[in-house]
């Protein structure tokens, strides 16, 4: 029983033992120790709330807030003690914030339920007592046998017992998994294989042993016992005998499985785990400033606490004989007292700390991240792609990236590959016209006739159409029937109509090569594979697959060819292959290899093995004891595979292209004028990384390329580590990139880390090549750890990003070919890496500078709606009388100014879009969180009392001492003159604050929509409206009517009209001239920029938005055309060379940074003397 | 189904191309630049200087008389009630409607617990709040004798209780009492609405207060104030309810009378010569070192004689001016063509 409250709640895992075991159908067994194990039902539960548990536990998240729980301590003093304030100031704000977020949560989660109800309740057919029942989803259990129909999703984690095919085999596509359009052929064991029909599964008896849940999709480890006439038969289980829940049946008319792992112990459903939470920089910087205004707080209390004290030390004050105590107050101990009346204090000021900025930041990042999602110039048309918002907590974060980490296949270039050119046998070949032609001779043999290959490149070409995992679609049935025999060669459209689905498109593009010249990969069927060699039909039984993997770098197949023999084809990249050669034209071919890869192709070495029988047997052996092996398969299979591939004879290697993708040169040449650095992270060969490198402009021509690369010890190492940065420090002119190598990078980072942080600092471009996964993290995390903190941005496209992606402070998934794990663990997903370019540029820039002004504004209003009334306790003897009436205080921060300010932050626009992306360089204004410095936040601070002393003592002077405010009765007749209160008081204070605050941020908006307009002066017209409302009524259950016509007596004072305009005036000035005297004297390239001239301006606006991106080319390619003027052109007359040079040295007058970046400039002297 | 259809195409998913969603409302977009801010910054200078100069000269229309406590003090005896008279002279003829206010120097009616120590419900005149006043009024909410005070709290029990006469010293040696309206010095809304005697079915105030108390301070209760204006009584007297809005500083004057200019000489405002105030005196200041003072004084449109309005106009739109042709020098040596804004 303690121990069922103990799993209950979470404390014990539930699960005991390793494995758990499966009896299928839940035929238990009758005889023998037999301890039932618990296992999850079938329901995923996304949603994080019931209703019965909504309260509470969004309450409970929502407090473990600080600034909300610090208002809930608020909340709770005033209800404990005497406070100046009612509980109501501060306890409506926090509901109308808790309610508001609660709201949102509960929507979403609302949301979440009807998609699980969905889910949960879909009709699903399970076997049950010998025949066929439709139930629920939700009900299935653990053991249950399901019959999933073709296109059907299955609902469970299910083991494949059986197909409608006699060979026990299905195909799926797991698409909405990880994006993986290929089919997937997925196998069953041969004993249950069989059991077609309802009634064989009756007798079948069978126990699955599997692992317990866990969530990598391909990793399942287990092991299926058949009791078949009293003899038990083991078989091995395999990520390929696994139905992942979500995936979905494809050419396969019905299934039987039984389901090892259901509901939220799915592998689908353990993926759903919400990513660690990422926190902007601005996010941190409000945290400090929330502190610092703590502090204020805190010492204004303890302040008014201490003078209160000494001002009562004198008897008279602390009890003049018009204010007796109370009996009960006259009782209490000093130090209760002293301390109650800290906390009175600390309840007056407590506005200080802006209550509603957590929720208007949240309402702008959420509301503001659906531009992203909207904006045209983001969408992929071919593709039907848009960017697509993952994380809306980050948006600000895209304006402050200093490094962009980005992967090269499928990020950089299109991961469209395209055969160029092969080795065979030392020999270059190329393809021309779909054949295969020698080096150096043309393609003169007339059309039609059959080519004559050599035994060496036939060989060839069929390993590459056999070493693969392709899959071909059969999804044309009616033009098989309509065809007849749909391998028949006379009409040959089965070739041409066939589709292959591949995971690797490097392999998609080897196989329909081949297929063009003339060896085509016409089927498979899990155990034979057929290829046709010009029209003749072989088939080759497929013995294994030895899969790849990322460490090994290579995959094989190992088959029995028609003539009885068995052979090995392996194919991988060339470090991995190469070593294990021992025949062949190795040198030759290596040769060949480094020349594809300087010209950027991808390449892969191909290479075979003939086994003897003897040898086959050893090598059948020894594969299924690793792949039946329960415990350490992995490492087992490892050895097995290194065991089996050596001794290869090389057959020749192939280069595949690999397009570059659109503008990449535009988008990198446009980060790196807007400071950011690009380091391009890839798995791929030296060479090849360098040449796309260069094709892509991250490495310009006059760039001087550092190299580490191979380097075996530490010591040598450093020493080049040393001698790299010496060379950066002589020279110092020219630029310099950086190319580095997985292994000598994991021995520079192991030892040499801040060497090696000061070379790369020096570089204006990286380029890592041979990186695993990991490292590839592992590089981010360094540079986010480095002492600067500096901003780091990761895009990639492959699994092999994510865990780069999740490291960097903003990951950004390309939505490729290569699935969609990338997208799913990204914060940001586009469609091309030419987005970038507008995602940082623009909206990070728009977003920024937003989120920004919405904090300093926020510390700024409240500074100016408390600081009046901490003033006005040095007149009133700190008896801690408020200014402001209650319904104000509590009404500043939630109507009167919430809504200006957040329309501002969704729609401010510093500068026009077209200018930002055509202006790089305007981002460099806004790095280095450079809007929430110590400084800007001291400005708007300093502001904040400013104008709170102005309209303190302003209105004080005015009416203060003994004035009379009131005319003799010109207005209103019937007030002929009169007296003011103390209530006037504040609420002539609070008019001009009002008025004052709006009109601040006013000033600072730069974008003037309808919706700025009408919130800006709704927000002074409602609080008049409001005001004249409130002061109207004598409210009932009020227990004072202080305001009672008080405003409208307010309004009907000539001079208290006189009063508003001047203060309003007088705080404002200042700010105007402050910034038309910077503007002038001092302007930022922003505010330069914003000075486009008028018509130039009208043509952007009126420029359709897709053209955008045109306007966007032509500011690029004006600027290559000013490179090539300067960098190539010498021979161009003198004059223009002078004309060019003078145009330099102003630019950098102007701006001292460009020298440092711009190898134009750098190069600019060379040029000048050259001339 | 149709709509389906529609979202189905190739470009299924393709955002609207509508400004809205495309960051691309039309939109003002002003800049601050000298251009566009001189002009404005001229103009201002010259209105608020014109604006301060009238308001200047408004200003200057009034006139005000201070007499302070210390003139008086001297003839103050220590005894509880006393009466005094105080010589003043007015050398200028006051025009117009003539405001006659008391002042207090150093009383703090705006400390937090005093002025939350009164009723609101009571004062609005319900009944069932008449004899259970609210608790807000400690220690003044009932008397020794457990009886409800009406109007409770501590404002109400500090009530300003010094009458004044003035009196006019005619050239022949005659001295006439300068008439003054004890009423219409409240606001409109106060009188009328804020504050209602509880509801009098046939029966005379002093029956409807009947089972309260008094205030500790006070001498009379409450529907005995006025001995002269039966309606100047109960919660609604005029004094209560100007002593009753409570005053923002410690140092403050509230309004006393108006001079009522129905009969000579008096039709024109006050004449010059010599007057005297006679005051009852009954309120103590010298428990919180404080002072009296009485305020004769005339006002225009827009109130009393004060002067920081005209000043901070004048201020003001001298520092617009002078700012302004700074920035029109640097404008004109700096940036007329803009070449600090080139890049």
């Amino acid at each position: 029983m303690l121990r069922w409250i103990r799993q209950q709640l979470g404390f014990d895992p539930p699960h005991q033992s390793e494995t758990r075991t499966v009896y299928v159908a839940n035929r238990f067994p009758q005889h023998g120790h037999y301890v039932p194990q618990r296992f999850a039902d079938n329901r995923i539960i996304s949603s994080k709330y019931t209703i019965w548990n909504f309260v509470p536990k969004n309450l409970f998240e929502q407090f473990r807030r600080i600034a909300n729980f610090y208002f809930l301590i608020i909340f709770l003093v005033q209800l404990m003690i005497d406070t100046p304030t009612s509980p109501v100031t501060s306890g409506l704000p926090l509901f109308f914030v808790i309610t508001v977020t609660a709201i949102k949560q509960g929507y979403e989660d609302w949301l979440r339920h009807k998609a699980d109800n969905e889910v949960n309740g879909a009709p699903v057919f399970v076997v049950r007592s010998g025949s066929l029942v439709q139930t629920r989803s939700k009900n299935i259990r653990v053991g249950d046998i399901v019959r999933v129909a073709k296109d059907e999703t299955f609902p469970a984690d299910l083991v494949l017992l059986s197909s409608d095919r006699s060979d026990g085999t299905c195909h799926i596509t797991t698409t909405s998994l990880d994006g993986e359009t290929n089919l997937k052929t997925h196998y069953s064991v041969a004993e249950t294989s069989v059991c077609q029909s309802v009634s064989r599964l009756e007798a079948l008896q069978a126990v699955v042993e599997c692992q317990q849940p866990e969530a990598d999709l391909y990793r399942f480890v287990g092991r299926i016992t058949v009791t078949q006439h009293g003899e038990e038969i083991v078989r091995p289980l395999g990520p390929e005998n696994l139905l992942l829940r979500g995936a979905r049946l494809k050419n396969t008319k019905e299934i039987f499985g039984v389901a090892v792992y259901t509901g939220m112990e799915s592998k689908m459903a353990l993926n759903y785990k919400c990513k660690s939470q990422k926190r902007s920089a601005v996010e941190k910087s409000m945290n400090t400033f929330l502190i610092i205004y703590l502090g204020i707080l805190l010492f204004e209390a303890v302040l008014s606490t201490i003078l209160k004290y000494a001002w009562q030390a004198e008897d008279k004050w602390d009890e003049p004989f018009y204010n007796h105590k109370t009996e009960q107050e006259r009782n209490s101990s000093p130090i209760l007292k002293f301390i109650s009346d800290f906390l009175a204090f600390l309840v007056l000021y407590n506005f200080i700390i802006p209550i509603s900025l957590y929720v208007t930041v949240e309402m702008q990042k959420f509301l503001g991240s659906f531009f992203i999602g909207w904006d045209l110039d983001l969408y992929h048309e071919e593709s039907d792609q848009k960017a697509q918002v993952n994380t809306s907590d980050l948006n600000e974060e895209l304006g402050q990236v200093e490094y962009v980490f980005t992967d090269k296949t499928g990020t950089l270039t299109e991961n469209e590959m395209q055969f160029r050119e092969c080795s065979i046998n030392g020999t270059k070949y190329q393809e021309i016209n779909g054949k295969l032609v020698p080096e150096g001779l043309t393609d003169d043999s007339p059309d039609g006739s059959t080519p004559h290959l050599t035994g060496e490149e036939l060989l060839f070409l069929k390993a590459v159409s056999l070493c693969h995992t392709v899959q071909i679609s059969y999804d044309q049935p009616d033009c098989l029937a309509g065809g007849g025999d749909p391998f028949s060669h006379a009409n040959g459209f089965s070739t041409n109509d066939m589709e292959y689905y591949a995971s690797s498109p490097d392999e998609k593009a080897l196989v329909e090569a081949t297929k063009r010249m003339g060896v085509a990969f016409t089927s498979s069927n899990g155990a034979t594979m057929e290829i046709k060699t010009f029209g003749k039909s072989e088939k080759y039984k497929l013995l294994h697959v030895l899969e790849f993997d990322a460490n090994r770098r290579r995959m094989s197949v190992i088959l029995q060819t028609p003539s009885g023999g068995t052979v090995l084809f392996t194919k991988g990249a060339e470090s991995a292959i190469l070593p294990f050669t021992t025949s062949g034209e190795i040198e030759k071919t290596r040769l060949h290899v480094d020349e594809f890869a300087l010209k950027g192709l991808r390449t892969l070495v191909v290479a075979c093995r003939h086994f003897s029988p003897e040898e086959y047997i050893d090598v059948d052996r020894c594969l299924n004891a690793a792949r039946t092996a329960l415990q350490q398969r992995e490492e087992r299979l490892q050895e097995a595979f290194s065991y089996i591939e050596r001794d290869l004879q090389l057959l020749g290697a192939t280069g595949v292209e690999d397009k570059l993708q659109d503008k990449v040169q535009e988008t990198i040449e446009a980060l790196r004028l807007a400071g950011i650095k690009v380091w391009v992270l890839t798995g791929d060969k030296h060479e090849t990384a360098v040449s796309v490198s260069l094709s892509c402009g991250h490495f310009h021509r006059t760039m001087n390329i550092l190299e580490l690369l191979q380097q075996r010890s530490d010591n040598e190492c450093a020493e080049q580590l040393r001698r790299l940065a010496r060379r950066i420090k002589e020279d110092h002119v020219i630029q310099h990139g950086l190319v580095v190598d997985g292994a000598s990078l994991s021995l520079a980072l192991r030892e040499h880390e801040k060497l090696f942080m000061e070379v790369c600092k020096n570089c204006s471009a990286v380029l890592c090549c041979r990186m695993a996964p990991l490292q590839k993290a592992k590089v981010v995390r360094l540079l986010k750890t480095s002492p600067e903190k500096p901003i780091t941005l990761a895009i990639g496209d492959g699994a092999n990003d994510v865990s780069m992606i999740q490291e960097a402070h903003v990951g950004i998934g390309i939505m490729g070919k290569e699935g969609r794990q990338a997208v799913r663990n990204s914060d940001y997903a586009i469609a091309r890496f030419k987005f970038l370019a507008k995602l940082l540029l623009v909206h990070g820039h728009f977003y920024y500078i937003r989120i920004a002004t919405l904090v300093q504004y926020f510390f700024y209003k409240n500074v100016c709606f408390i600081t009046p009334q901490f003033l006005y306790q040095f007149f009133c003897l700190f008896s801690q009388q408020t200014l402001y009436d209650s319904v104000y205080l509590t009404l500043y921060n939630i109507c009167f100014t919430s809504l200006p300010i957040l329309v501002y932050s969704l729609f401010e626009q510093l500068v026009h879009p077209h200018v930002l992306q055509n202006k790089p360089v305007l981002y460099r204004d806004i790095s280095r969180n450079s809007l929430l410095s110590f400084r800007t936040f001291l400005y708007w601070t300093l502001l904040g009392f400013c104008h709170a002393f102005v309209f303190f003592f302003g209105s004080y002077v005015l009416m203060g001492e003994d004035t009379t405010l009131m005319g003799n009765g010109q207005i209103l007749r019937a007030n002929r003159q009169l007296m003011f209160g103390n209530w006037t008081f504040g609420t002539l204070v609070f008019t001009v604050m009002v008025i004052t605050v709006t009109l601040k941020l006013a000033l600072e908006t730069h974008f003037w929509t309808w919706m700025n307009h009408f919130v800006t002066w709704g927000s002074i017209a409602f609080y008049f409206i409001f005001s004249l409302f409130y002061g109207g009524i004598i409210w009932p259950f009020l227990h004072t009517q202080d305001m009672y016509f008080v405003f409208v007596q307010l309004l009907s004072s000539g001079s208290a009209w006189f009063a508003i305009i001047i203060i309003v005036v007088t705080c404002l000035f200042p700010d105007v001239v402050k910034k038309v005297f910077y503007r002038h004297l001092q302007p930022t390239s922003t505010q330069k920029s914003q000075s486009v001239p008028p018509p130039q301006a009208q043509a952007l606006s009126c420029m359709e938005s897709l053209c955008c991106y045109q306007h966007g080319q032509s500011g690029c390619s004006r600027l290559a055309r000013l490179l090539e003027q300067m960098t190539g052109n010498c021979q161009a007359s003198a004059n223009h060379c002078h004309a060019a040079s003078q145009s330099n040295r102003s630019w950098s007058n102007s701006e001292n940074f460009y020298s440092s970046d711009r190898s134009i400039l750098t190069l600019s002297p060379i040029d000048g003397s050259q001339c | 189904m149709a709509k389906e259809k529609a979202n189905s195409g190739p470009l299924a998913r393709r955002p609207d191309n509508s400004a809205f969603k495309q960051q691309r409302l039309p939109a003002w977009s002003p800049m601050l630049t000298a251009n566009t801010v001189l002009p404005f910054f001229y103009c201002m200078a010259v209105l608020c200087m014109l604006l301060g100069v009238w308001l200047l000269v408004t200003v200057q229309n009034t006139q005000e008389l201070k007499v302070s406590e210390p003139e008086f003090s001297q003839i103050y005896l220590t005894d509880a009630l006393c009466a005094s008279a105080l010589m003043i002279s007015i050398l200028f003829l006051s025009q117009g409607n003539v405001f006659f206010y008391y002042g207090l120097r150093n009383f703090h009616q705006n400390l937090r617990r005093y002025m939350d120590s009164r009723d609101d419900a009571q004062m609005v005149g319900r009944k069932k709040n008449l004899k259970s006043p609210s608790t807000y009024c400690e220690p003044f909410e009932k008397d020794e004798n457990g009886l409800p005070i009406a109007p409770c709290g501590a404002v109400a029990n500090s009530i300003f209780n010094d009458s004044f006469t003035l009196v006019y010293h005619g050239s022949k040696g005659s001295t006439i009492h300068v008439p003054l309206y004890r009423s219409g010095l409240t606001w409109y809304t106060d009188k009328n609405i804020k504050y209602r005697n509880p509801k009098v079915d046939n029966l005379t105030l002093a029956q409807v207060f009947e089972g309260t108390a008094k205030p500790l301070y006070w001498h009379k209760p409450v529907y005995e104030l006025d001995p002269h204006n039966p309606d100047n009584n109960g919660f609604i007297n005029e004094d209560l309810i100007v002593w009753m809005r409570e005053a923002a500083f410690p140092n403050f004057k509230k309004l006393y009378g108006i001079l009522n200019r129905v009969s000579e000489p008096f039709t024109e405002g006050l004449p010059v010569g010599n007057y005297s105030i006679e005051i009852s005196y009954n309120f103590p200041v010298q428990y919180f070192r404080g002072r009296k003072e009485v305020v004769l004084t005339t006002v225009t449109w827009f109130g009393g004689q004060n002067h920081f309005l005209p000043i901070a106009y004048l201020v003001t739109g001298g520092l617009i001016l002078l700012l302004a042709v700074i920035l029109t020098v640097i404008w004109w040596k700096f940036g007329k063509d803009g070449k600090n804004m080139k890049e």
